[in-house]
């Protein structure tokens, strides 16, 4: 993994959070507070800004200040989370580097991890985690299996839209619908359907 | 909407402004990150510091000053301030003693203390703050709400800090009073976010929200408006089947409006309550009865009940000067 490709993707992904603004907002109206959007909107577009101070750093580097300015900017409960993946992300790039397919995915996978431990949550809360934890264990398999190129990409878009299109069943324990009990059913969460667009918009650029 | 605004997003910046010019003798407003501290900075004391989502005025900025805070930490309406912010302000207060972090007990809110503990070069603790009864895990958190008892913990902890006492003691204490502190509030009308423009629920003409969070969340039950000592006996029910205090115990009462009821019902409050703690054999030694942890323009109130021993209550009399209570100086 390159510090080009994580500049790339961060311009990708926040055009790709603009594109979906309406989309977004009414899952969040009708299960979370509101906020979700502007929160996301306003640190994808700080990290967005980013590129310059951020293209002669190695990428764990890039990585770590990525999560430094989420923390910085997101706020509420999707900050730590999102800062959290990203810091997990760093380190573990530092530590092992991405060489490998298996390397990238111990990278993804200290993330998820992260995000797990940071938002005491599993998958079933009807949350983020509901595509990572699927994506993560998808991403961690193929890359054993050797699994690679367009095939392993479309796989992992494939199964983060079968994990955020899970939520819509679910009765929510975390987060800001869990108060709302079976009458979040039938919605989507928002937090899952933003980062099922982000790992989408990741992918995408990959395949390119 | 009908309110005081020129722009929305200025809101925050506008009204902190105004509250750091207000009280120019007492706190320093710094910005980007944000957060307010105490004009005069005192050398060896636990730095203690809190801070929440902006529209509980006067928590958390009111109550920075002596025998209180030494930093509060503002985040937008009714989200919770980032790590930044924590960091920027325990690295101006610290004073050779250690951070001692109060936090009210909300997913965000906890998290982002916790990764500001996580990123702090100082000794460090934290006193979650959860004296919500009303509902066991609600909306914003795992676990009980932090509410108006923060406003005890705060004063508490505050006086013990400056006799010079160490992290462990001052975290023992914030941990003591919090299991002996309950309260329970009731809404009569929602909350308007500014940002969103419109009520936050929508209650009923005739309807009242018992158990409600000082977020506009749900409580316990949705219910027809009643006299208010009918609504005071409920509340006080819940509030004494968590603290189950002998007979005889001394306590601390607490009225706390959330915006938008009037001082004159607020006393009526304390008139029924303390009629009925008084029934159970309680004393009411120490009171408090104001606008001090809100919710915006809701109206309601809560009420909170603090078993106070020698300790507790020469805390609470000790000297504080903050621009939200003043005795004893």
């Amino acid at each position: 993994m390159k510090t080009e490709f994580i500049l790339q993707a961060v311009q990708a992904v926040n055009h790709a959070i603009l594109a979906h603004e309406s989309e977004i907002e009414s899952l969040d109206r009708e299960i979370g507070d509101g906020d979700h959007f502007i929160n996301i909107k306003r640190g994808s577009r700080a990290i967005a800004e980013m590129r310059d101070e951020l293209a002669d750093l190695p990428p764990d580097m890039v990585l770590q200040r990525i999560g430094m300015k989420l923390l910085s900017t997101v706020g509420g409960a999707s900050g730590p989370l999102l800062a959290s993946f990203f810091l997990a992300l760093a380190k573990t790039v530092k530590e092992r580097g991405t060489a490998t397919l298996p390397d990238k995915a111990a990278a993804f996978a200290a993330g998820v991890e992260a995000v797990k431990s940071r938002g005491k949550a599993d998958i079933g809360e009807k949350t983020l985690l509901d595509v990572l934890i699927p994506v993560s264990q998808a991403f961690t398999r193929l890359a054993a299996e050797g699994v690679e190129g367009a095939a392993l990409l479309n796989e992992l878009k494939r199964v983060a839209e079968a994990g955020m299109l899970s939520t819509r069943d679910m009765i929510a324990t975390k987060g800001r619908a869990a108060f709302l009990g079976e009458r979040a059913v039938g919605h989507i969460d928002p937090g899952a359907k933003t980062c099922q667009l982000v790992i989408q918009t990741v992918c995408d650029l990959a395949l390119h | 909407m009908k309110k005081f605004i020129n722009a929305v997003d200025d809101l925050l910046a506008e009204s902190l402004a105004g509250f750091a010019a207000a009280h120019s003798d007492l706190v320093r407003l710094h910005l980007d990150p944000n957060y307010l501290r105490r004009s005069q900075k005192t050398q060896d004391k636990v730095a203690v510091i809190s801070g929440g989502g902006s529209g509980h005025e006067p928590l958390h900025g009111g109550f920075v000053g002596y025998g209180m805070l030494d930093a509060a930490c503002p985040g937008q309406v009714f989200t919770s301030p980032t790590p930044d912010q924590m960091l920027a302000a325990a690295e101006a207060m610290e004073a050779g003693r250690g951070v001692l972090f109060i936090v009210k007990n909300y997913a965000g809110d906890v998290m982002n203390f916790q990764m500001a503990a996580e990123l702090l070069p100082f000794p460090n603790e934290t006193v979650l703050v959860s004296d919500d009864v009303a509902v066991e895990n609600s909306t914003h958190t795992a676990g009980r709400r932090g509410v108006a008892g923060t406003v005890i913990v705060e004063r508490m902890v505050g006086s013990l800090a400056e006799t010079g006492a160490d992290l462990a003691a001052c975290k023992a204490l914030g941990d003591r009073v919090n299991r002996r502190t309950a309260s329970m509030g009731v809404a009569l009308t929602s909350c308007t976010v500014p940002a969103v423009g419109r009520p936050t629920f929508d209650l009923g003409e005739n309807e009242l929200e018992m158990g409600v969070g000082i977020h506009g969340e749900p409580g316990r039950r949705r219910e027809p408006v009643r006299p208010a000592d009918a609504i005071v006996a409920d509340l006080v029910a819940a509030i004494l089947d968590d603290l189950k205090p002998a007979r005889g115990s001394e306590v601390l009462l607490l009225v706390n409006g959330f915006g938008g009821t009037p001082l004159m019902e607020l006393y009526l409050l304390y008139n029924s309550a303390a009629r009925l703690l008084h029934r159970q054999g309680l004393t009411i030694s120490r009171s408090l009865v104001g606008n001090y942890t809100t919710s915006l323009d809701m109206a309601g109130a809560s009420l909170t009940v603090c078993l106070l021993d020698e300790e507790l209550r020469r805390h609470w009399d000790a000297p504080v000067h903050t621009p939200a209570l003043r005795w004893g100086r």
